[in-house]
């Protein structure tokens, strides 16, 4: 083919889309995502890309935002950090995004963080995480510790008893939240006989129920992450644990670790998230109807929070949009934080102007059959614990992810 | 008595997944002297044939031993031919081009599977060893792996095709002076060696998270064993896997998981150090 006639029928091909946005009247406002859409943490990501386009889908459907349709630019950096950066600087310098959606684990947020706070791009991360940041141009709408595991640990205390062993990952996810779990037990009368951490990459866990088993505890929390530590759940029911020492998580199911395990493997581990596909509410059957009858057969398992976050994380930007009348910066800022929510299939969810955190719904779950049975609901949480080391409103230049210092 | 015996277990378990893991990893670089960095991926491809057959009602002990190493085998075939054969010397490039296919396999999975299948639990129940429950599963793994060791070992020493083999691994050029097909050989080795991951990958697949890049958790560790074990393919394996198998389990009882896994390498860089050749540069030498 002569280049000419590819050059036309590249042509020819483009103008469909062309003509799309042309109908619905004016140049697109563009949203960039940045998720994982192969390597590692696809299994996360996924799912997460699904919510953030079937999100824009709906704004557009809708009418768009000012008059404006909505144009999601997804990229994906492979489950690699140095490629979040590269996308994070071309979101901001070429694609001149209204908006970045993106990050899952908090390295990559911490590597994406900085690079559009110096380019002044608004950036939304929408993943559970173990809480702390402040910055004014970052909107964390993930659950964190105080919201999470303050409910997770009293409902398996009152159920299986005070002595927790504590299983985590080796980085600072692990790290923080395993201080939290000790935190709320003590808290509760109760205390941790032992933590135990591991690299991400450990498969062998066979010493670690071993200890475990000699340590004997009423109760197991883990906090492990990724493909490598769901091995952990395998070789613990493998050992015949499963009905000698009951087991909560407070990472289980945000992926699809529910869907690895067989039911006898995964039924009856607890988990806590601000939102689980089983949620029964008018809202979220509806939105999972829409979203089923948009995507078919590849629709993916929602799980725990992390794309419904995603979806809400693009809900609260369009209404921070709505209320400034403009895409720009310091304004959309403004708006946001003058006390939006929006009520989505979580529940309600309502920005914190103080932490640039999210007010949201929690539930305490349990596994059944590769998904979940949802126990219990309770509405309102507040993020208290990044509340209680951040004040964007006296400090508006913060810039930093605080370790909140659990006292315990 | 119980902890001891219990500790003695997790010990020969953790060598035994070890040794598994590397086996086939340590028969194609001992054979072929070729780095086959995708072994990850044949580990995850055993996992993977052996949960897809499972689903498909096949008999999982069947799908295990039989289904797995066969499509990884068949795999290896392929493999051979459409890559490895081309690089036959050239090491780096075999490193190169492997790789790529590591990544490459990867993606193919990922994109006719999907990131998610559901797996099957670890047959056999559990075992109460006093006050400690372990599984029964671990122990079947312990005795699998000594016995496909032992069947390895038999086939090099006893049958002519092991004698050829061994002929070829030692001097190519002279086995095929002497009329030993030798391109047909390393074809046949590199096949058993994927066979053998195959294995070995369906056999962790009950124990572990099948996902497809399930291969980095498990590649470094076989090479790690591999290299340090040196040029004996059985001897220089199952010695290295002995060695640092127990200094993980051990270390992690004694201190923690980190520390267990820093030790582990700490004791195979020192050993490096000291043996550049591995462990059957030095001693061991003349065995398999």
């Amino acid at each position: 083919m002569q280049r000419r006639t590819l050059i036309a029928a590249a042509g020819g091909l483009a103008a469909p889309l062309v003509f799309r946005h042309a109908a619905l009247g004016a140049d697109p406002i563009k949203v960039v995502s940045i998720h994982d859409a192969s390597g590692g943490l696809d299994i996360y990501g996924k799912p997460m890309i699904a919510c953030v386009d079937f999100a824009a889908e709906e704004i557009n459907a809708a009418g768009g935002l000012l008059g404006r349709p909505v144009q999601v630019i997804n990229y994906d950096p492979q489950s690699n950090i140095q490629l979040y950066t590269q996308f994070a600087t071309q979101a901001a310098t070429r694609d001149k995004a209204a908006a970045v959606h993106g990050g899952i684990t908090s390295a990559s947020r911490e590597a994406i963080r900085p690079v559009l706070k110096r380019y002044n791009t608004l950036y939304f991360y929408n993943t559970q995480y173990e809480g702390g940041v402040c910055d004014r141009n970052c909107f964390c709408t993930g659950s964190t510790p105080a919201q999470n595991v303050q409910r997770l640990v009293p409902h398996i205390m009152q159920k299986w008893g005070k002595k927790v062993y504590i299983v985590a990952a080796d980085y600072n996810y692990g790290q923080i939240t395993s201080k939290w779990v000790t935190k709320f037990f003590r808290e509760g009368g109760g205390d941790a006989v032992a933590v135990d951490f591991f690299p991400l990459d450990v498969t062998n866990f066979g010493p670690a129920i071993q200890k475990i088993q000699a340590a004997k505890p009423d109760v197991v929390v883990s906090a492990l992450v990724g493909g490598a530590h769901v091995s952990f759940y395998r070789q613990w029911a493998a050992a015949g644990m499963k009905s000698r020492i009951p087991m909560a998580s407070t990472t289980f199911g945000g992926g699809n670790e529910s869907l690895l395990l067989s039911p006898e493997e995964g039924d009856g581990i607890v988990c806590a998230f601000s939102y689980f596909q089983e949620v029964d509410s008018p809202v979220n059957r509806a939105f999972l109807d829409r979203l089923r009858a948009k995507l078919g057969a590849n629709t993916p398992y929602l799980g725990g929070e992390l794309a419904m976050r995603s979806y809400v994380g693009m809900q609260l930007w369009a209404e921070g949009v709505r209320k400034a009348g403009s895409i720009d910066r310091t304004k959309v800022i403004e708006a946001l934080g003058s006390g939006i929510s929006v009520d989505g299939p979580p529940g309600r969810t309502t920005l914190d102007s103080k932490t640039n955190h999210v007010t949201l719904d929690v539930y305490v779950a349990e596994v059944k059959n590769r998904g979940f049975n949802v126990l219990q609901h309770f509405p309102n949480s507040p993020p208290s614990d990044t509340q209680s080391v951040c004040d964007l409103q006296k400090e508006p230049n913060a810039n930093r992810q605080v370790v909140v210092d659990v006292r315990i | 008595m119980d902890l001891a015996l219990a500790t003695g277990i997790q010990a020969l378990s953790g060598i035994a997944t070890l040794l598994l893991i590397s086996l086939g990893l340590a028969i194609v670089f001992g054979m072929m002297r070729v780095i086959n960095l995708a072994h990850g991926e044949f580990l995850m491809l055993g996992a993977y044939s052996a949960v897809l057959a499972v689903q498909a009602g096949v008999n999982l002990w069947v799908a295990m031993l039989v289904v797995a190493p066969l499509c990884v085998g068949l795999l290896g075939v392929l493999v051979e031919r459409l890559v490895i054969r081309r690089l036959y010397g050239r090491m780096v490039d075999t490193m190169l081009a492997t790789w790529g296919l590591s990544l490459g396999l990867v993606g193919a999975v990922t994109m006719v599977f999907g990131n998610t299948v559901a797996g099957f639990s670890a047959p056999l129940g559990s075992v109460q060893i006093g006050a400690y429950s372990t599984s029964g599963y671990g122990l079947f793994l312990i005795a699998a792996t000594a016995v496909l060791l032992a069947a390895v070992w038999a086939v090099l020493r006893f049958t002519q095709a092991g004698l050829i083999a061994r002929g070829t691994m030692q001097n190519a050029g002279m086995a095929a002076a002497l009329g030993v097909p030798t391109e047909r050989v390393y074809a046949l080795s590199f096949a058993a060696g994927a066979a053998v991951s195959g294995l070995a990958g369906a056999l962790i697949a009950p124990m572990s998270g099948v996902v497809p890049t399930m291969g980095t958790a498990y590649i470094a560790r076989s090479f790690i064993t591999v290299i340090t074990g040196g040029a004996a393919m059985l001897a220089g394996t199952s010695s290295a896997a002995g060695l640092l198998g127990s200094v993980n389990t051990l270390g992690t009882f004694a201190t923690t998981p980190v520390l267990g896994e820093v030790l582990m390498l700490v004791v195979a860089i020192v050993l490096l150090r000291l043996l550049p050749q591995g462990i059957t540069g030095r001693f061991f030498r003349r065995s398999l």
